[in-house]
């Protein structure tokens, strides 16, 4: 019975199917089954399929964040119970997500977010234009493993840069530990400004981000 | 809305069929086949028996374009409807009778045999872009009086796709379209849901041979499509302006549906042909060339005007190598092609004015053919409202909004051509992990993958052997104890 809907859940994930999500969600709470294995053995097996069909040039874009979507909208339904249970789920890691000062471009780091979200991670994400000061205070206020700055620009990746000297002067690496990306961002350049990596796309990010924080 | 080029008023295509008329009569045709100037001059043409000219008066060819199919298919191998002639229907197939094939590794050109062949027929099975096959290379190894039948026979067994072909003589013709019968069940059967099509071609300017003339009304008779292939060379073989070359490929068009309306009426044939100007620096005849695609798009809307299903020879290029110039010439010429409605469009792979294939260029044809297609497609309605209803309260001013749609899921297949590998759409860094090839480099890839996952299309193992012993019997008769071995030359080719 059970094995039957962790298939449809992982389904329903696979097709974006963000209100049939939170339906087996409700259905998982009602039938008693811990919503740690409606997770775990449901929905993120969805999560991870589209993942892998992503990298491999089979999925797309909209079926990721579909897929992401409704992997946020079934974990909301659940996260309460598992609070009542005492428990919770398993938090990958926090994160911080900012577009650095000066550019308003986010659809990559809204990706990530989504993507981040979806595998586990608490995510924290302060959109677009931020300076250095900002996205360090977020960062230490919840007590954020990673920071994920995006740029899009030539002309403000520079500010990558900036975020990570100022967490040296602080002394705060590698308590945090520091991800870039965005389209003009190469592997280059990530060591040569001493981020702890970078990534291509989304599915990337999320296999990062959990080998920031030793949970690969 | 299916968006079209047009390049002629319709003032000009009636002064273009009435000037054709006037070719027919003055100077005439030269025709060159005994038993097709007897079918003309019965019909009531002027024929000069010495001189092999016939003066076709314009009653023989209305008579003949009223009993003209306006439409028709090619059926594939299960017998499912998969080309269709007519209207402004778009299809393409790869270039045919190519002599040399480019090899990737050395960039010599290899002179053509079984393994090309195979080679090409393999990866045009697996590609959607091409709704047909054609018979590409010639394969030099078998003897030349069976190279035309020989070409056929290792598309029969190896696809199940339609089939633009073409004999080398007036006895081949026979030989190929009894193995198309031997495939179909009868020649009864092909007649109904005809496979193949044949290239017929007039020789420029104005003449049609024994050969061509021949061709046209055994096909006709068979009732296999045949497909007429004018090559008016605009400079030389042809007058040298875009509407004096299309003339005089009118009125070669005419005179061979006439023939061939004559032999048999209501027999299908098709408006086609391999245009080309005459370049006036090296003597060639450049496909690539911009004035070549446009004698093709003019040459098509005069067909239009008959009503007439259309053919040409576009998306081939003139360079030796699969680079920039072939991306270029290949791609523009085959969107011209495709805006201009034409039925059949063949080329694809070709390099070097046709005569070089290139398995390579095959693949990167294939996006350029996939982009004229979704051009072809137009802009469609798909919404309700055009915009506002994307608009919901979920809209937070962020760029990923549309994203998170589902709509946006169902949609953007339907509205976006999703490449192969061949296009690059990566970052410079994600270009660089996958290898920093070029276009060439990333089609060597997909051609050995497209190799790798070729598997034989099942066909009917009686019908196969019966084929086989057909071929055997030919090769025999023309001096070969054997057919070459398909599973050594498969070999080879992996």
């Amino acid at each position: 019975m059970s094995e039957e809907l962790y298939k449809q859940m992982a389904q329903c994930i696979i097709e974006g199917e963000k209100e049939i999500a939170i339906e087996l969600a409700q259905k998982s709470i009602e039938l008693k089954m811990h919503p740690l294995d409606t997770i775990t053995k449901g929905f993120v097996v969805g999560v991870n399929y589209i993942g892998d069909q992503f990298g491999a040039g089979e999925a797309f874009l909209p079926e990721l964040v579909m897929a992401g979507e409704a992997m946020k909208a079934a974990v909301a339904v659940l996260e309460p119970e598992l609070l009542k249970l005492g428990e919770a789920r398993e938090v990958m890691g926090r994160v911080v997500l900012a577009t650095v000062e000066g550019d308003i471009h986010e659809i990559g780091k809204t990706l990530v977010g989504t993507m981040l979200s979806a595998s586990g991670f608490e995510v924290t994400d302060l959109g677009v234009d931020q300076p250095a000061d900002k996205i360090i205070g977020k960062a230490l206020e919840i007590d954020a493993q990673i920071i994920g700055m995006s740029a899009l620009l030539t002309t403000t990746m520079v500010r990558q840069r900036e975020v990570i000297e100022e967490l040296d002067k602080e002394g705060l690496r590698p308590r945090i530990r520091v991800m870039v990306g965005g389209a003009p961002i190469t592997k280059d350049w990530a060591e040569k400004i001493k981020a702890d990596g970078t990534s291509e796309d989304a599915v990337g990010a999320v296999q990062l981000a959990k080998r920031l924080v030793g949970k690969e | 809305m299916q968006p079209k080029l047009t390049l002629l008023s319709d003032d000009i295509i009636e002064r273009i069929i009435d000037e054709a008329h006037q070719l027919m009569l003055k100077p005439g045709i030269k025709v060159q086949n005994p038993e097709a100037r007897q079918l003309l001059g019965d019909a009531g043409a002027k024929v000069d028996e010495e001189s092999q000219v016939v003066k076709i008066p314009s009653d023989i060819v209305k008579k003949a374009l009223e009993t003209v199919p306006r439409e028709f298919y090619l059926y594939d191998y299960d017998g499912n409807p998969k080309v269709h002639y007519g209207g402004d229907s778009v299809h393409f197939d790869p270039g045919s009778s190519g002599i040399t094939m480019l090899n990737p590794e050395t960039l010599e050109y290899d002179t053509t045999e079984t393994p090309h062949l195979l080679k090409l027929i393999k990866i045009a099975e697996q590609l959607p872009q091409y709704d047909a096959q054609s018979t590409a290379v010639i394969c030099h190894e078998v003897p030349k009086d069976i190279q035309d039948t020989y070409r056929l026979y290792l598309v029969l067994l190896h696809s199940k796709k339609p089939v633009v072909t073409g004999a080398f003589t007036n006895k081949t013709v026979q030989d190929m379209i009894d193995m198309l019968a031997l495939f179909a069940g009868g020649r009864d059967a092909i007649r109904e849901k005809p496979r193949a099509i044949f290239d017929v071609c007039p020789a420029p300017p104005l003449i049609w041979s024994n050969f061509g003339a021949g061709n046209l009304i055994a096909l006709a008779r068979a009732g296999v499509p045949a497909e007429i292939v004018s090559v008016p060379l605009a400079g030389a073989a042809a007058p040298v302006t875009i509407l004096g070359a299309i003339t005089q490929h009118t009125a070669e068009c005419l005179a061979g549906i006439a023939i061939h309306q004559l032999a048999h009426a209501g027999s299908p044939i098709v408006w086609g042909g391999a245009a080309a100007i005459f370049d006036m620096r090296k003597g060639a005849t450049p496909m690539g060339a911009v004035e070549t695609a446009m004698l093709d798009c003019s040459y098509a809307q005069v067909a239009k005007t008959l009503k007439m299903p259309t053919h040409t020879y576009l998306g081939a290029t003139d360079s030796k190598l699969v680079d920039v110039q072939a991306g270029l010439e290949s791609g523009i010429t085959a969107m011209i092609g495709a805006l201009s409605g034409i039925n059949m469009i063949s080329g694809a792979g070709m390099l070097d004015f046709l005569a070089c294939h290139s398995a390579e260029k095959l693949v990167v044809d294939a996006e350029a053919i996939s982009m004229a297609k979704r051009m072809v497609a137009g802009v469609t309605l798909h919404t309700d409202t055009l915009a506002t209803g994307f608009y919901d309260e979920d809209i937070n001013f962020k760029g990923g909004d549309f994203l998170k749609q589902r709509i946006t899921m169902q949609l953007f297949r339907k509205e976006q051509y999703l490449p192969s590998s061949i296009i690059d759409r990566d970052s410079v860094r994600g270009w660089k992990d996958s290898g920093g090839l070029d276009a060439f480099g990333r089609a060597k890839i997909r051609v050995k993958e497209l190799l790798a996952s070729y598997t034989k299309p099942t066909l009917d193992e009686a019908k196969e052997n019966a084929l086989r012993d057909y071929m055997i019997d030919l090769a025999q008769k023309a001096g070969m104890d054997t057919l070459p071995s398909l599973k050594e030359n498969d070999h080879i080719v992996a």
